[in-house]
């Protein structure tokens, strides 16, 4: 049975549904529904982005407030009275009410570490549930009831079964439209988020806005959510928006499978019949009134985690007959090229740079230049300071003192996607690669900044001309390093080799005119290394400067054009392969002294 | 506002202060030895309050069979794991001796030797007998698996024996609240103010615990120990520290002081199953204005959240829970600005 088969008799059953089923269930459906809309948006959030928020029902909150207040209040401030005039309108202001807190709220909370984000959403959970229950134009504890029903043309979505329709339509083009988004190149900035920002700011994606962006998108269902809320009872009060019911939607993505657009419903759909159940069951069962159901709603995450943490789409998925990524490359015309600088030209100048930490002086007045056209390799014992330079000419960490220049221009203390941006690219000693995704996807990141397409034109896929070149781009220079026949294999399954080969393939694909390798020879096999030289040698014949970071001194001798040796923060010596070589003070660096 | 009622404003802030600082500290202490941000902190403050309530009631505390229950699935895991493991024989009695004999004990205590009429000062100590034991066991049936997970999974752990706590006390104590008896009646003049006893042994218990806690992390060797693991935990396990062992110290500790912290405030504040959670975060907001990392300001974040929320129940009452949380954005944005500098990520 093909994927698209199980897809449609989904949909059918969804159709049908309300035709058949006694109104009881529909409920149950519609808020299945509803809830996992909010679920949807913590996938995204949570499962691929790697943010977690316990405040998402404080959102659905905020849109089910907002429509209630403006659709129920006797006479609105006159700049307000417009959006009085019909439900729809109130979506909008919804939306806009909960995109402008949550932008507040991501601006103060997004940029500190991981644990912070989750702490602060909690806090704000807390307090935005105290305030709809202690504002008395909001209702107060009481809420407010009369919410009018939605209408479509003139229909009003009265009964359960009418607004179902509208409830699920929303859900499944939500489901759509964030597939679309994580198949784009805005979502595999997003999807690498989880792995550490580094390597994703060195390919030039700008993290910050990624996590603005999929928290806003979070909150922005969560609202969706609210105002449907609101209209299909027709009344709000603060309890279904407490902190409570935002972990609930947490243990939804959770349990369903955060990694997985479909894990959402899967958690929705569990969590809420399970609810259902045993707040059904429990009371009888311990002679009391009271909502044990946490009880095992907590158990059941503990045991989630300790058995499967992904959740339970994964395993659902390994029996259904789940859609496999595309193994073929779209064919389209060549990205085009960024103008590089004729070879000779001074590409990188590092003039007199210090970096002290604390009273720890890394680099003591570096200097050295790399020309388009030629290989520089950077050699040293460990300790000498190797990394510490890589790391200011790449924007890592800002230079005490002294300048670094791309092109003639200042670079030091610029961000690493600036960096990147102005044509120098990088790989990591320790390969950063997204272990999940394949080959493909990761080199595909490298051209991130080649494309321009943005979110909402990923989440329709009207990009997929500019996505195709992109695709073509990645997998042109996967052939280049040689790894063709692994393009759609897990990154994280490749040897250490390949995956150095993957790195390289990945600074490739931004069309770099200034190539930075940090130790990319480190655990390659003998006739890999040669492979590795070859590249390399080509990439200098095109025109492209090579800076190179090595400890494998026959890999340097044999391929450098210039050579520079450090120690202890200083450089000892420079000069062609042969000279350094025969250099005693280099010598005595790398064996010993005589005595 | 006049300066009489200032002034108890204040008294009452200090006072509450004083638990939050408690909180505070074990909140801190678990989060850099163990990386578990300890939500379930809150759920020892109740346990502890209402488990003394139910001996002055003549009932018998459901956290006696929670004790019994945890102490019976943590024995069946050790036997099924030590029979794939070789010599592991004194480790397993010892298990068995902390799991099954003694909530054993205990039962037998509780259940026969009828802890209500017994002097408070006992019933205080059989309270903390049956819940601080709660803190290793959760540690070992809850974090030790997954002792390796990153923080944030920690996290959502914590939420979800949070929910499974809070549950559970619903379960055993209902949903009515309780207020223990004063552990003295005595009341003193200052002026134009009255302080009771209860509000002395408040600030003068924590102030002892906190002096405690110093010693025990400055002078004792298992103090030392559970520092090192904060600060490296591989290092750490190196040097033969079990952070295992760590782990279930902190856990200890972090129950002890919860439990001790409910039952000093159960005399001024009624406790209910629940009310642990919104205490515990408030511990947190002042946890988080330390940075999770700085016990000082963790215990000074403390008291600025107890006389904020004091000074803000007199103003605006409502707003007293909504003006306490959005405390914590101000603190962000100040820890936001704080340049810090690039570190290698968790990989």
């Amino acid at each position: 049975m093909s994927p698209r088969i199980l897809v449609g008799i989904f949909l059918v059953l969804l159709m049908v549904g309300p035709l058949v089923l006694p109104e009881f269930h529909i409920t149950l459906l519609n808020y299945i529904g509803l809830y996992a809309l909010v679920a949807l948006g913590l996938v995204l959030l949570t499962g691929v982005g790697g943010l977690t928020s316990f405040g998402q029902a404080a959102f659905v909150g905020l849109g089910a407030y907002t429509t209630g207040y403006l659709t129920t209040a006797e006479s609105l401030p006159a700049v307000l009275s417009w959006f009085g005039a019909s439900p729809w309108l109130t979506l909008i202001a919804g939306l806009l009410v909960t995109l402008a807190v949550a932008g507040v709220l991501g601006l103060l909370t997004l940029r500190l570490s991981g644990h912070y984000l989750p702490l602060g959403t909690l806090a704000w959970g807390m307090s935005l549930y105290f305030l709809f229950g202690n504002v008395s134009f909001l209702g107060g504890h009481t809420g407010m009831t009369g919410i009018p029903p939605l209408s479509l043309f003139g229909f009003e979505l009265r009964a359960g079964r009418h607004l179902y329709y509208l409830i699920w339509l929303i859900l499944l083009a939500a489901v759509w439209m964030t597939q679309n988004l994580l198949d784009s190149r805005e979502g595999r900035a997003i999807r690498a988020l989880k792995n550490g920002g580094i390597m994703a700011e060195a390919m030039g994606v700008d993290t910050a806005r990624s996590k603005m962006v999929i928290f806003l998108i979070a909150a922005a269902f969560a609202a969706i959510s609210g105002w449907l809320y609101a209209h299909m009872q027709r009344f709000v009060n603060p309890t279904p928006f407490g902190l409570h019911i935002g972990i609930e939607y947490l243990f939804m993505a959770v349990i369903g499978g955060a990694g997985h657009v479909w894990g959402a419903l899967v958690g929705a759909g569990l969590i809420t019949v399970l609810k259902q159940w045993l707040q059904d069951l429990l009371p009888r069962v311990f002679g009391a009134s009271g909502n044990f159901e946490i009880i095992v709603f907590g158990l059941l995450m503990i045991f989630v985690f300790h058995r499967a943490r992904d959740g339970l789409w994964p395993l659902m998925a390994r029996v259904l007959p789940v859609k496999r990524h595309a193994r073929t490359v779209p064919s389209a015309e060549p990205l085009s090229r960024r103008a590089h600088p004729a070879v000779g030209t001074k590409l990188l100048e590092v003039r007199d740079a210090v970096k002290k930490f604390g009273g720890l002086v890394a680099n003591n007045r570096m200097s050295l230049e790399v020309h388009a056209g030629e290989i520089l390799a950077l050699i040293g014992p460990n300790g000498a300071g190797k990394s510490t330079l890589f790391n200011l000419v790449t924007g890592v960490d800002p230079p005490t003192s002294g300048e670094v220049r791309f092109l003639g221009d200042r670079i030091d203390g610029r961000s690493s996607r600036e960096i990147a941006r102005r044509g120098m690219s990088r790989t990591f000693q320790h390969v950063r690669l997204l272990p999940a995704m394949s080959v493909l996807e990761n080199v595909a990141i490298g051209a991130h900044l080649r494309g321009g397409a943005g979110v909402a034109a990923a989440a329709v896929h009207g990009e997929r001309a500019e996505e195709a070149r992109l695709l073509t781009e990645a997998a042109r220079q996967i052939e280049r390093v040689g790894l063709a026949d692994s393009m759609f294999d897990a990154a994280g399954s490749l040897a250490l080799g390949q995956q150095r080969a993957v790195e390289i393939a990945r600074a490739l694909a931004s069309d770099p005119s200034l190539l930075l390798l940090d130790e990319p020879a480190a655990g390659l096999r003998y006739l890999e290394k040669e492979t590795l030289a070859d590249l390399l040698r080509k990439l200098r014949d095109e025109g492209m400067g090579i800076l190179l970071v090595e400890h494998d001194m026959d890999f340097v001798m044999g391929l450098a054009d210039r050579v520079v040796v450090m120690e202890f923060g200083e450089k000892i010596a420079e000069g062609l392969p042969e000279e350094v070589q025969r250099n005693p003070a280099v010598i005595e660096a790398y064996l010993g002294g005589v005595e | 506002m006049d300066l009489q009622i200032a002034l108890l404003l204040t008294q009452d802030g200090i006072v509450n202060g004083a638990i939050y600082a408690l909180l505070a500290l074990a909140l801190v202490l678990v989060f850099a030895v163990t990386r578990v941000i300890f939500i379930p902190q809150g759920e020892f403050v109740a346990f502890g309050a209402l488990t003394l309530a139910s001996f002055q009631t003549a009932k018998v505390p459901g956290t006696l069979w929670l004790l019994i229950g945890m102490g019976a699935v943590i024995s069946i895991i050790e036997l099924l794991s030590s029979s794939r493991r070789r010599g592991g024989r004194r480790r397993l009695t010892f298990a068995l001796g902390w799991n099954l004999a003694y909530p054993a004990a205990l039962a037998v205590i509780t259940l026969l030797a009828k802890p209500g009429d017994w002097p408070l000062a006992l019933q205080v100590l059989l309270a903390l007998a049956l819940v601080v034991p709660l803190g290793p066991m959760i540690y070992r049936l809850v974090y030790q698996p997954l002792a390796s997970a990153s923080v944030l999974v920690l996290l959502i752990v914590s939420v979800a024996v949070h929910l499974a706590l809070v549950g559970l006390g619903l379960l055993f104590f209902g949903a009515e609240g309780s207020r223990t008896p004063a552990f003295s009646e005595a009341s003193f003049s200052l002026g134009d103010v009255t302080v009771t006893g209860q509000t002395l042994w408040v600030i003068g218990a924590s102030l002892l615990l906190i002096v405690a806690l110093y010693i025990f992390f400055e002078r004792s060797l298992w103090g030392k120990a559970l520092r090192a693991t904060a600060i490296n935990r591989v290092g750490a396990q190196l040097m033969g520290i079990s952070t295992t062992q760590a782990g279930k110290l902190c856990f200890l500790l972090a129950a002890a002081i919860g439990a001790m912290s409910g039952i000093l405030v159960a005399p001024i504040t009624t406790i209910y199953y629940d009310t642990g959670f919104l205490v515990g975060l408030k511990g947190f907001v002042a946890a988080i204005v330390g940075g999770m990392i700085s016990y000082p300001l963790a215990a000074a974040g403390a008291v600025l959240v107890g006389l904020l929320e004091s000074f803000s129940s007199f103003w605006a009452s409502a707003f007293k829970e909504v003006i306490v949380f959005t405390l914590i954005i101000p603190v962000l944005l100040w820890r936001a600005m704080t340049p810090h500098h690039v570190e290698e990520e968790e990989e």
